[in-house]
């Protein structure tokens, strides 16, 4: 288990005085003007060398998305923009760096926008996270007046930094399509190439990093990238915010070792599963849209990029959405549909069409009012979506119903049949 | 995606403006954006003006787009296209917004939705009788950990039991605000009964503060 000393969050619950003051006691603002006097080189190095990946879902490697950047201006600004954006199902991590530790996010933007040569970075935060954004506004004014960023402040870069907000729009957290929001436009997704670091906000060089992503690295250069990547196993570095929600006796938030075993993380930090393990039936283990796995597959996987990889999931944000028994999983799926058929930006036909086409189909599946064979012809629309639209929300949408007819076939099977042999004593 | 409309003509208030705050906090949203690009901050506006009336109305619409010199019909689509505006009038003292997707569905929203129906009205976005309250069910709203959950206005009420919320309902109906955030005794995310991490004094008293940059530049160069 981590030690408290290298949790990087300290006051990810709010139980401490959430001022400048009391996160410059915890050790933000430490140094960070000789952290900028290594260079920009320095620190996208470091940030590489740490193996931090993108902790927005993807899982981007950070520094190599840093190094992106044009080296030198062509006289078009370039900008950072933070993904605030938080509306995965199963994700609640950056609304606790914002209200309880918005300190190292704002620390972050400094030092990231040094590093990729911005004076203005934009936060983006999610237009539902109101006490949030207020929480957020409060730090960054702070910060101001300490002259820790602004035009003219102790560390001699100049540095403006502004949050803006969105309207209720999951698709907005794909990175082009909260670009074309932050325009003031509908939040639907671009074409790439071109890419934000060449073509971003405003046709400009833009960089666009999750929050959990850019708060960690003023820790990361403060206390070594060798630190960070000492933590976890390779490929999968650092620590890590941890979300568990549904069927666990304690769900909570905690930041943890990456590779943590998914039984302990369970065990020390949500009071175990709801009935004891025995009753356990199924964890989506990154957010929504990564694909649900049976108790079985799970038990004794570690919990990073390459251990849901091996159990045919993914990481994802590393929200944990925990099933019991008592769970009808067929419904909880046609749920996740749901979402996506209502999140989905209606650009690509695939995904418009798609996503409502397999909500219905397993709302059926869900009352068993479906023939066998429509199992096979679901997961075969699922494949016509995947892969064929502009952005992933497609896949996004396909991978849950895929994961429930690979993993959770029987349940569909004997829900069909149950309710055919109901009809057949109904009609005698 | 989701079809939205703007609510019918009857309803509609014949003009709409900014009220004085709201104009001078307009002109702080504009200076954000480099200049000509003042149409970002379409939607900081769209949900003041929603802050203001309580719902996104066509004049509002109209005088933002005029406002930012944008196209109507680009207001139109921003005001269509995110759901969180609302394009008819909303209960006068609480519009509740229960979040109803998985992680919220697991930990029952669908008996928070039932009182919704019970106390409110029979269908989402419609008026109760005395016209105070309303409720839709909507996506996601980034609490999972504290599921279920409901928004209203600015604030959330987590953790709920159908009795809990029923309580909030009750304070409202009062005319009183209820504490907003967990109503099982927690704080915030922490596992309920206490925290099982950041307990260690040495985050408080600088002991486990580093920074090798620092450290470095501090030892003396060898020869």
């Amino acid at each position: 288990m981590l030690h408290d000393r290298d949790r990087i969050f300290t006051n990810i619950y709010g139980l401490k005085d959430k001022s400048l003051k009391g996160a410059m006691a915890r050790g933000s603002w430490d140094g960070t003007k000789a952290i900028l006097e290594q260079g920009r080189d320095w620190i996208i190095d470091q940030i590489k060398a740490s193996g931090l990946k993108g902790r927005g879902g993807a899982g981007f490697p950070t520094g190599l998305k840093w190094s992106f950047m044009p080296k030198v201006s062509d006289g078009r600004p370039h900008y950072l923009v933070v993904n605030a954006d938080e509306s995965e199902p199963g994700t609640c991590k950056d609304r606790d760096i914002l209200r309880n530790d918005p300190h190292h996010l704002v620390e972050g933007c400094l030092i990231a926008s040094f590093a990729m040569g911005a004076n203005a970075a934009y936060i983006y935060v999610r237009g539902e996270f109101i006490r949030e954004r207020e929480a957020l506004q409060r730090a960054i004014d702070e910060a101001y007046d300490a002259k820790l960023i602004g035009k003219d402040n102790i560390h001699g870069w100049p540095f403006d930094l502004y949050v803006h907000h969105g309207a209720g729009a999951y698709i907005c957290g794909e990175e082009t399509a909260l670009l074309e929001s932050l325009e003031g436009k509908k939040g639907q997704p671009r074409l790439k190439p071109p890419f934000p670091a060449n073509a971003g906000l405003w046709g400009c060089p833009t960089t666009v990093n999750n929050v959990e992503s850019i708060a960690v690295s003023p820790t990361i250069l403060r206390r070594s990238a060798a630190w960070f990547s000492s933590i976890g196993r390779p490929n999968n570095n650092g620590t890590k915010l941890f979300m568990i929600s549904g069927h666990v006796n304690k769900p909570c938030v905690v930041e943890e070792e990456m590779g943590i075993p998914f039984k302990e993380l369970i065990e020390k930090h949500a009071g175990g599963i709801r009935g004891g393990w025995d009753n356990l039936l199924a964890v989506i283990p990154g957010g929504a849209s990564c694909p649900a796995v049976r108790a079985d597959q799970i038990m004794d996987a570690q919990m990073d990029f390459d251990g849901m990889r091996a159990i045919g999931s993914s990481f994802g944000t590393g929200g944990l959405i925990v099933m019991d028994k008592s769970t009808d999983i067929i419904k909880a799926i046609a749920r996740i549909s749901y979402f996506f058929r209502h999140e989905s930006c209606g650009q690509c036909t695939p995904c418009r069409e798609g996503t409502g086409w397999m909500w219905r189909v397993l709302e059926r599946f869900a009352k068993g009012e479906a023939e066998p064979a429509e199992i096979d012809m679901l997961f075969q629309v699922t494949k016509q979506i995947e892969g064929h639209t502009i952005c992933a929300l497609g896949d996004a949408a396909a991978w849950p119903v895929q994961a429930l007819i690979r993993n959770f076939r029987p349940v569909i099977e004997e829900r069909i049949a149950a309710a055919k042999a109901a009809r057949r004593v109904a009609a005698e | 995606m989701s079809v939205r409309r703007l609510a019918p003509a009857e309803v509609q208030p014949a003009s709409f403006a900014f009220s004085p705050e709201n104009e001078a906090w307009a002109a702080t949203v504009i200076a954000k954006f480099p200049a000509g690009k003042q149409a970002s901050a379409v939607i900081p506006f769209l949900m003041r003006a929603q802050e203001q009336e309580g719902w996104v109305s066509k004049a509002a619409i109209e005088a933002i787009a005029a406002r930012l010199g944008m196209k109507l019909i680009r207001v139109l689509e921003v005001a269509t296209f995110y759901t969180q505006f609302q394009l008819a009038p909303v209960g006068k003292v609480a519009h509740i917004q229960v979040c109803g997707t998985t992680p919220c569905m697991l930990a029952g929203s669908e008996a928070i939705i039932k009182v919704c129906k019970k106390r409110i009205a029979a269908h989402a976005h419609e008026l109760s009788a005395d016209g105070k309250f309303s409720w839709e069910e909507v996506e996601c709203l980034g609490a999972c950990v504290n599921a279920p959950m409901v928004a209203v206005d600015r604030d959330t009420y987590e953790d709920l039991t159908p009795e809990s919320f029923a309580a909030i309902l009750d304070a409202f109906e009062r005319g009183e605000t209820p504490k907003p955030g967990p109503q099982n005794g927690r704080v915030g995310s922490e596992p309920i009964g206490g925290a099982t991490v950041l307990t260690d004094p040495g985050l408080d008293d600088g002991s486990f503060r580093i920074n090798i940059v620092t450290a470095a530049a501090a030892q003396p160069k060898n020869g």
